[in-house]
């Protein structure tokens, strides 16, 4: 091919990527825009409650001066963990080289980019002055660095962002290409957002670390614990992925990665227990006045219960998805693995979103306790966020799945010499592809190969 | 390797002076005043105008404000006598007025604690919305607590954007036009000193301040941190803070530390003066003490 062609040939190549990502994104069974019409509803909703709070202000939640941060922080704070262990699985995948859990990394990855997003548009709504936010990008801006842990977590959040940014649509767009991955390239930046996938979590729990003020958040174990609630979280959403995938899809995963993941988060969910437990008997053992807060969260501070359903559903909900994780033959059942993940999912979310935020600002600074639970608004704003992340995970998937399965490729070089003509006929074939009945799939499979 | 040379191609020399072309681009850009007091003299003089033209537009009275820096050899402190308080919150109200506070819904830079003496200054007991028919009520004694305006300060640390910071005479003050509102400094304030302005401060027509300073009691937007900043606008130019000069008991002390003579001086030096939360090591520049 003559070089002074490649820029055109490139340009033409993208449009033809983006025409058929369109075909891709834009053809799907019921179920599928059923489920875009759901995220789109949730959107709208979430898009009307937050022009409210920008023109009201943020009294429009239940926020106020003594819990001054709230659902959407805690939001956040679930999301960066899910962000940082969906990449974790890269760890056994690569240090192992075990190749049925490599297979999934690059959806580890899009889950990461989609939690970082969502992270990203937490913070933003929860912030009084979104017009402002360039005030922390420089140069524009003053980025309070390396004083402030937000500044820390700015940075590492858009890093690890980018990282896996590139490294998710570098594999993607090789395979595109019927190309290897460029391992100089991918290897050294996988490797790099391990630790990377460490460090959001680990800053994220300092950002509540650092802070004397509030003697709950103040404990050395806050880090860990994160980790380790994070590890479960993170794939327990993965592994649900990865079987809607297997069964909408072409896309094959063997039994033993998923029980592999679900045995590795039996492990991280007795390390979350066990850390909470020495956190708990730290508090009641010496019974200091920082147990106020413990107690707030576990049974209440006199009248003021509101939270204590949410601490026992939580500890209950993680007691039992880990019952089911530890035992091999219920971790080997669809039906309980599938429930230990929901439970798991549902445990850390609640431990980690209210379980964290809200006890630490009750009682407040000078002992008054003002008993914040979520207004409609903070519930639709968030509920509007989750549905464009998931959408914006929907759309990845939608694209990167044909990609990586060999559907959907660019066709200059196809495998068999084909004609130009037939090029196009087998694009469009490819483009269809997902939505075959399985007779058929097995037939373009054997043709395909 | 003789098409690789005649190839138009990035040379080594052309990419560096590009690198070096936008690290410089991006310093200039970076180096440039942001904050309000760092602008130089002439754009902040301009700034300024601009910002009494609003206020006066909006409030339909002539506001001023005043960009006067800290005094050298000015460190203010403030000194509480818990002996005298009787729990009046006189203090709060004038402060609200002289500093512009929001009247709907209402927000207060000092909130007073009612507590038991038999428990002494015990926070987890503390009640800030006593509402007895009469004050001081038996058995019970009061802590004005505001901004302590620390020397160690948790709450200019952590602000991401550096809107918050210690002014050469030791008041902690907000720069409001450069505040973001993420209300981490509140998260990380050990005394629930600061402040957020949830919607839009309302003050009443004609109700206004309208001495105001730039780091200080001028008008305030929604969606920004606000907080105690010793009257700045007033000990500036060598006034008593307005709580000072209501309390009707003579329990609030004002003045410079680094001033030997001063009464500040004269009550750390000879009385017991202790700090609220001590152990968090933020040594605040407001002490309180029993003088009788």
């Amino acid at each position: 091919m003559p070089p002074d062609n490649s820029v055109t040939t490139t340009i033409r190549l993208f449009f033809r990527f983006a025409r058929g990502s369109g075909g891709l994104v834009l053809r799907g069974p019921r179920t599928y825009w059923l489920w875009l019409a759901f995220l789109a509803v949730l959107i709208v909703s979430g898009a009307a409650a937050y022009a409210d709070q920008v023109r009201t202000g943020l009294v429009v939640s239940a926020m106020r001066d003594q819990v001054s941060w709230g659902f959407y922080i805690g939001n956040f704070t679930f999301l960066v963990g899910v962000a940082a262990a969906a990449v974790v699985l890269v760890i056994p995948a690569y240090i192992y080289d075990w190749k049925p859990i490599r297979e999934m990394v690059i959806y580890g990855e899009l889950l990461a980019i989609s939690a970082i997003l969502m992270c990203l548009m937490f913070v933003l709504v929860d912030i009084g002055r979104p017009d402002r936010f360039w005030h922390l990008i420089p140069p524009w801006g003053r980025l309070n660095f390396p004083q402030s842990i937000l500044a820390w977590d700015v940075l590492v959040l858009n890093l690890y962002f980018l990282v896996n940014f590139v490294v998710a649509t570098h594999i993607l767009y090789r395979a595109f290409h019927g190309r290897p991955y460029v391992k100089r390239l991918v290897v050294p930046l996988v490797l790099l957002s391990i630790p990377m996938a460490v460090a959001i979590h680990t800053v994220t729990a300092f950002l509540y670390n650092g802070l004397a003020a509030r003697p709950y958040w103040n404990s050395s174990i806050l880090a860990p614990q994160f980790l380790a609630s994070a590890f479960c979280s993170g794939p327990a959403i993965l592994l649900i992925v990865l079987q809607v995938l297997r069964r909408f899809t072409r896309f094959e995963i063997q039994d033993q990665a998923i029980w592999k993941i679900a045995e590795l988060m039996a492990y991280a969910m007795f390390l979350n227990l066990f850390l909470h437990g020495a956190e708990a008997f730290k508090e009641f053992y010496s019974d200091t006045e920082h147990l106020l807060f413990t107690r707030y969260w576990y049974s209440g501070l006199g009248e003021h219960r509101t939270l204590v359903p949410y601490a026992w559903s939580a500890v209950g909900l993680n007691v039992i998805a880990f019952a089911l994780f530890i035992v091999p033959a219920a971790r080997r059942h669809w039906v309980t693995l599938n429930i230990g993940c929901l439970a798991t999912y549902a445990g850390v979310y609640i431990e980690k979103g209210m379980g964290l935020i809200i006890p630490g600002l009750t009682p407040d600074a000078l002992g008054e306790i003002y008993e914040y639970y979520p207004t409609l608004t903070e519930l639709r704003v968030a509920a509007g966020v989750f549905a464009v992340g998931f959408l914006v995970f929907t759309v990845m998937l939608k694209v990167a799945v044909p990609i990586s399965l060999g559907e959907f490729t660019e066709t200059e070089n196809p495998p068999r010499g084909a004609l130009p003509a037939l090029e196009a006929d087998r694009n469009v074939h490819a483009v269809a592809f997902t939505r075959g009945s399985s007779a058929q799939r097995m037939q373009d499979a054997a043709r395909l190969n | 390797m003789d098409a690789e040379k005649n190839a138009p191609k990035l040379t080594r020399r052309t990419f560096s002076s590009c690198a070096a072309a936008a690290a410089a681009g991006w310093l200039l850009t970076a180096c440039g005043p942001r904050r309000l007091h760092e602008f130089p003299k002439e754009r902040l003089r301009k700034s300024i105008a601009e910002l009494e033209r609003q206020y006066s537009e909006r409030h339909g009275a002539k506001v001023t404000v005043s960009t006067a820096s800290a005094q050298p050899g000015v460190e203010f402190a403030y000194a509480l006598d818990l002996s005298r308080c009787i729990g009046c919150r006189r203090c709060v109200y004038a402060c609200v007025k002289e500093n512009n506070q929001s009247r709907n819904p209402q927000l207060h830079w000092i909130k007073v604690l009612s507590m038991e003496k038999e428990k002494g200054v015990d926070l987890a007991h503390a009640d800030p919305y006593y509402q007895p028919a009469q004050v001081p009520e038996e058995g019970h004694f009061y802590v004005p607590v505001s901004c302590q305006q620390c020397r160690n300060a948790p709450c200019t640390k952590v602000c991401p954007t550096g809107a918050t910071w210690t002014e050469r005479d030791g008041i902690v003050v907000i720069d409001y036009d450069w505040c973001i509102g993420c209300r981490y400094c509140m998260a990380a304030c050990p005394y629930g000193a600061r402040h957020f302005n949830w919607t839009e401060p309302s003050v009443p027509e004609g109700e206004l301040n309208t001495s105001t300073h730039y780091l200080g009691n001028r008008p305030r937007p929604k969606g920004v941190v606000e907080k105690c900043t010793f009257c700045i606008q007033r000990v500036r130019a060598g006034r008593y803070p307005a709580c000072v000069e209501v309390c009707p008991v003579g329990a609030r002390k004002f003045g410079n530390l680094l001033d030997k003579d001063s009464e500040i001086r004269y009550i750390i030096e000879h009385k017991r003066v202790f700090v609220l939360k001590k152990d968090l090591n933020t040594v605040p520049r407001f002490f309180y003490f029993y003088a009788t």
